[in-house]
């Protein structure tokens, strides 16, 4: 965490104006992650990659994260005045989020032998919003990953050199990864004993015979 | 010191220097990013356009490779995936988290071992897990085995590539028969191994596995040193590696290559010297180091780092001690660890296996990721193709040792 | 000399011709199907349902839990509960699976049905030959294909085998200490309440066992 801290402070002081923001990691694995705006995203990676004391000349793994509109809830302590005394009281205090992608970096330093070092980016929605800045000409190694990306949650990477499908077809369209992705009911089912498979291989069949 | 093999020493150690791209172009890598897309969206003049692959005997799996060749000189080539794709990484999400473990083998489904443990070793920094001794012994034991039998099959598969037919590839196959015979004997399955669990392993060592063990260990370096006689200096062999597919250093780190292929590049990075997961401190080896980049070196480097994983091999069958093989906080049925997320890597012998995974305290994984070595490693295909001739596609594929499961997922 | 390496690697395979003939280390196939190696202790390829005893029905461990079927990563497992119940090797009456099928053709002989399952119910088996015209309704194993008797488990895992059976042993006379410390309590309250001249209960009526 002091590390991590570090880093920010040190980022911050070269680059004035990115915002960034420390994102807790409650679990044993303790890996905190930076979260970066989209506007510095590329500065801040230069810099990173560039800066002596950092070196982070290698970006391991490039992945999204798809996290739909959702209600969170969230205990809040609140002060109330009850029967005349001041107590505080726990409330669960709805939110709603709007519903964002995320692109996670992992990286280490192959020179100075450290990491790893998560950085995070987010998007403004889903939809329209769905564009980060590609990193690829900071680290080669995840031009392939970036694709993924693309191909898989649908984020758009500007900058990137050769955005395109990279395991789904070029023809395809909806972004198998995402939460609220319905598989489409073209390929071929096969009788097993399983009766939700059943019920909708003969689902499928019967419209096959209609159609 | 043998030659070629430097001593892994962190302070003093030759670290990769690879220039930083600038905001106005200065210190850009040599390579453009430009040779990938022509502005006419295809390729111009008398170029004939290849398909290499799906189906094709060089491509070790259904991976192809669009080829443009001016004459018989490869003017572009570009790498095209998914034949195998089956969303491995979505499929786990739908399941639980001891549910993916069996998946996890059929990722490079040479080295099932390996993806195990990078899985249980990720689900481990979630959960909070720490295996106990013999469980750490036994889990370096088999990655190990693992590493020797994916590099005897790797070198017997890139001689093939070079038109060695045959004969090569089955004496490899023959030694990697018997440590297979020992998977089997401790896991049940030969390929499919689905032997570590979180916070340890499966089951003990069966009575007189760790004798078999020793005595496959202690014939290996005749393989070996045969081998070495065989076609290290195979007139053929040489005119065919040297020189052909060059990977600079600055590319290798830049691109992220990974394992033999980027240590053959003169990097300096073993990730079990690096992170020291598991038990690795307490092993000498050495990290070989290749000086030109070349496919000669990457073949070299795996003959002898399977000589170094026979060093590791002979140590921990030796020290290997009794006692529980599972931490006694681990769980079967019922295991939800909290919210978090955890990224856990392994020296896989395809280079860093890495496992992403983010738990929303559910009993399935809220986001699972692999990271593929074999997939990466194929970022700079193209670069090291450039400009040779269509016969050495096939050896520089060869030589980056890929396994379609794995890199299609 | 050009040709010097090609020869040194001519000596090498020459040694290996040769060396197949006498060294057991240079030849390690077999002609298979003449001849077979042996199964190894730990081999596993396909789940079935281990009873007890000769009657498949009667000794069927499986009370159709259905926590293989939750957790089979390919969903090849399908179960059907039944409606009534039969007793279990400790005599507790259990429900049976009425329907237990596993679609082999799916199955990835991954034993994590084995090892979830908490009544020793399903094990691996060592059988490969399976092949099958009708790859559907063949491969599609019903309860009956797959019930085969605690021999033939012991046969194909002994040192397993021994153990489960070991800790199966030990549960029964746990059991049976249990019901007879149970018996001789109710017999005690019994003869306490015979003293004080009220009639004894009568005893529940033996649950059928189909």
């Amino acid at each position: 965490m002091t590390r991590l801290e570090q880093i920010k402070s040190r980022i911050e002081a070269a680059l004035p104006g990115a915002r960034l923001e420390i994102i807790r990691n409650d679990s044993p694995s303790a890996q905190h992650s930076l979260l970066v705006d989209n506007e510095h995203a590329l500065a801040v990676a230069r810099f990173l990659r560039g800066d002596p004391q950092l070196r982070f000349d290698y970006c391991s793994n490039a992945t999204g994260i798809d996290w739909p509109d959702a209600v969170l809830k969230e205990k809040v302590k609140v002060k109330k005045v009850v029967d005349g005394a001041e107590k505080e009281v726990e409330e669960t205090v709805e939110k709603k989020r709007q519903g964002f992608l995320e692109a996670v970096y992992h990286l280490y330093s192959m020179e100075l032998k450290q990491g790893p070092l998560v950085i995070r980016m987010r998007t403004g929605n889903r939809a329209d919003q769905a564009h980060l800045p590609s990193l690829t000409p900071i680290w080669r190694g995840v031009e392939f990953q970036e694709r993924e990306i693309y191909d898989l949650y649908g984020i758009a990477f500007d900058g990137h050199p050769d955005l395109r499908r990279i395991l789904m077809w070029d023809g395809f369209q909806d972004y198998p990864m995402r939460k609220d992705y319905v598989e489409p009911d073209d390929y071929e089912y096969e009788p097993t004993p399983h009766d939700e498979v059943l019920e909708k291989t003969q689902k499928h069949y019967a419209q096959e015979t209609k159609s | 010191m043998s030659e070629g093999v430097i001593d892994h020493d962190l302070a003093a150690g030759v670290s990769p220097v690879s220039p930083v791209p600038q905001p106005d172009g200065s210190g850009q890598p040599t390579y453009t990013l430009t040779h990938k897309t022509s502005p006419a969206g295809g390729t111009e003049g008398d170029l004939l356009e290849v398909a290499m692959g799906p189906q094709h005997p060089s491509t070790h799996g259904v991976f192809r490779m669009d080829v443009a060749l001016d004459g018989e000189r490869v003017v572009k080539l570009k790498p095209v995936f998914g034949y195998l794709h089956r969303n491995h990484e979505k499929i786990a999400e739908g399941t639980t988290y001891l549910g993916s473990m069996p998946y996890t083998d059929r990722l490079d489904y040479f080295c099932s071992l390996t993806n195990n443990w990078a899985y249980a070793l990720a689900v481990e920094k979630l959960a909070g897990l720490q295996p106990p001794e013999r469980a750490e012994y036994i889990r370096v034991i088999t990655a190990e085995l693992t590493r020797l039998q994916n590099h005897t099959c790797l070198i017997g598969f890139l001689l093939q590539d070079m038109g060695a037919s045959g004969t090569p590839l089955m004496y490899a196959f023959r030694e990697r028969e018997k440590i297979l015979d020992l998977f089997e004997s401790l896991t049940g399955s030969r390929m499919m191994c689905n032997y570590m669990r979180f916070g340890g392993c499966r089951c003990d060592l069966p009575p007189g596995w760790l004798e078999q063990a020793k005595q496959v260990v202690g014939n290996y370096p005749r393989f070996l040193d045969e081998f070495d006689r065989f076609l290290s200096e195979n007139e053929i062999l040489l005119a065919r590696t040297q020189g052909v597919g060059v990977l600079s250093r600055g590319l290798a780190v830049d691109a992220g290559i990974t394992g033999p292929m980027q240590r053959a590049s003169g990097v300096n990075y073993d990730i079990r010297k690096v992170d020291k997961y598991g038990i690795y401190d307490r092993f000498q080896f050495r990290v070989p180091l290749g000086e030109h980049g070349d496919t000669y070196d990457r073949y070299m480097i795996r003959l002898l780092e399977m000589r170094e994983s026979l060093n590791i091999l002979q140590t921990a069958l030796r020290d290997i001690p009794t006692g529980p093989i599972m931490d006694a906080k681990a769980k079967i049925r019922g295991f939800r660890p909290k919210p978090g997320e955890a990224y856990g890597r392994i020296e896989a012998p395809k280079g860093e296996l890495g496992f992403y995974l983010i738990s929303d305290g559910g009993p399935n994984p809220y986001r699972y990721r692999v990271r593929p070595p074999s997939l990466i490693n194929l970022t700079v295909l193209e670069d090291m193709c450039l400009g040779h001739i269509v016969a050495d596609v096939v050896v520089i594929l060869g030589s980056v040792d890929i396994v379609l499961g794995e890199a299609d997922r | 000399m050009l040709g010097e390496g090609i020869i040194k690697g001519l000596a090498e395979t020459a040694r290996n011709f040769v060396g197949s003939y006498v060294e057991a280390d240079r030849l390690t196939t077999v002609q298979y199907p003449e001849e077979r190696l042996p199964t190894k202790e730990a081999a596993r390829n396909f789940p079935f349902l281990v009873f007890d005893g000769n009657d498949a029905h009667a000794g069927m461990r499986c009370v159709a839990c259905q926590i293989c079927e939750k957790e089979c990563p390919p969903q090849c497992i399908y179960i059907e509960k039944s409606k009534d119940k039969k007793p279990d090797y400790v005599g507790k009456p259990q429900f049976y699976p009425k329907i237990f099928d596993i679609d082999v053709s799916v199955c990835m002989s991954c034993q994590i049905c084995v090892e979830v399952c908490p009544f020793e119910a399903i094990k691996m088996d060592t059988e490969f030959e399976l092949s099958n015209t009708d790859r559907f309704a063949g491969l599609l194993f019903d309860k009956h294909q797959l019930a085969k008797s605690n021999e033939y488990y012991r046969k194909i895992h002994p040192a397993e085998a021994a153990a489960v059976d070991g800790r199966l042993a030990a549960e029964k006379a746990k059991a049976e200490a249990k019901t007879k410390a149970d018996v001789e309590a109710k017999a005690k309250a019994a003869a306490a309440a015979a003293k004080t001249a009220a009639p004894p209960p009568p005893k529940p009526a033996p649950i059928p066992t189909t």
